[in-house]
């Protein structure tokens, strides 16, 4: 079934976070350090990733597929009236910069069993559950 | 004053397989794939939209164990918050996530990378919130982050 090859995605996405130094705190709290020595890792990163976003999708889908997502000064308008989005992506912002891990980082780093990941791992997975159970979160981009 | 170990190619190379991952998970599943979403719809357990999502989370623990052990080096975990912090971190990080939609892999790649405005102005959002905190609790709070 084609879907199972998701393990494989999966797998090329999480060599990737390790490949790219995102699995590393110091690297995602050098970059967010702007008054202090910078890291531009993760901006290097996030180029990677848009560039070979956009290949793949074109290869794969002929530029075309997808929900369209509309003009895009249109959603970005509306976006900054969803006082749900900005005060998620504000929570977000901090805890990604008090912790220097995101989910896909946090999950990646189970491997190593640090003891900070032990911690921030389930308490993530508690925030989602309070987030989706007692406020109804249930969107994606 | 830059961070003088840092790697270009590691990053492009870490940051193409991410991105080219996620646009292959996009066309296989016709889903945005952020991990974000992806763990908590894993959570949410919904018949015929777990399985996929859960081979993906085996997958990236599978991918990042292999980085790991092939190149030591990226198994590198430093400046790593307090236990009490990282509890604190986690919560937000996810609650945020949910309650706002998607995470750096989901809006930052996922959306901007489909042209979303409003994964733009999310993306933009958590990366000022993100300055913000290492500012103040490195520099205004002496560090303890």
């Amino acid at each position: 079934m084609r879907r199972s090859l998701v393990l494989v995605a999966g797998a090329v996405f999480g060599a990737g976070l390790a490949v790219a130094g995102m699995t590393d705190p110091a690297r995602i709290v050098g970059f967010l350090d702007i008054a202090g020595t910078w890291d531009p890792t993760l901006a290097l990163v996030m180029g990677g990733a848009l560039a070979a976003f956009a290949a793949t999708h074109r290869a794969l889908a002929g530029g075309g597929g997808g929900a369209p997502v509309g003009p895009v000064w249109a959603s970005a308008a509306l976006a900054l009236r969803d006082r749900r989005l900005l005060i998620g992506m504000v929570m977000f912002g901090a805890g990604w910069g008090l912790g220097g891990m995101c989910p896909g980082p946090a999950i990646a780093n189970l491997i190593e069993g640090h003891g900070a990941v032990l911690a921030f791992v389930p308490a993530m997975l508690v925030g989602m559950l309070i987030a989706q159970r007692g406020f109804g979160a249930d969107s994606s981009t | 004053m830059i961070q003088p170990d840092f790697s270009p190619t590691s990053a492009l190379l870490g940051g193409a397989m991410i991105g080219t991952a996620s646009a292959l998970t996009w066309w296989l599943v016709d889903k945005v794939p952020g991990v974000s979403g992806i763990v908590g719809r894993i959570l949410q357990a919904r018949a015929g939209d777990t399985a996929w999502r859960a081979l993906f989370v085996v997958g990236l623990l599978g991918g990042a164990a292999l980085a790991f052990w092939l190149r030591p080096a990226t198994a590198r975990f430093t400046a790593a918050p307090s236990l009490g912090v990282a509890v604190a971190a986690g919560l937000l990080v996810g609650f945020g996530s949910r309650l706002g939609g998607g995470c750096t892999s989901g809006h930052g790649v996922c959306g901007i990378g489909r042209g979303s405005g409003r994964s733009i102005v999310a993306t933009l959002v958590f990366m000022l919130a993100g300055f913000a905190t290492v500012l103040v609790a490195r520099h205004l709070l002496g560090g303890a982050a």
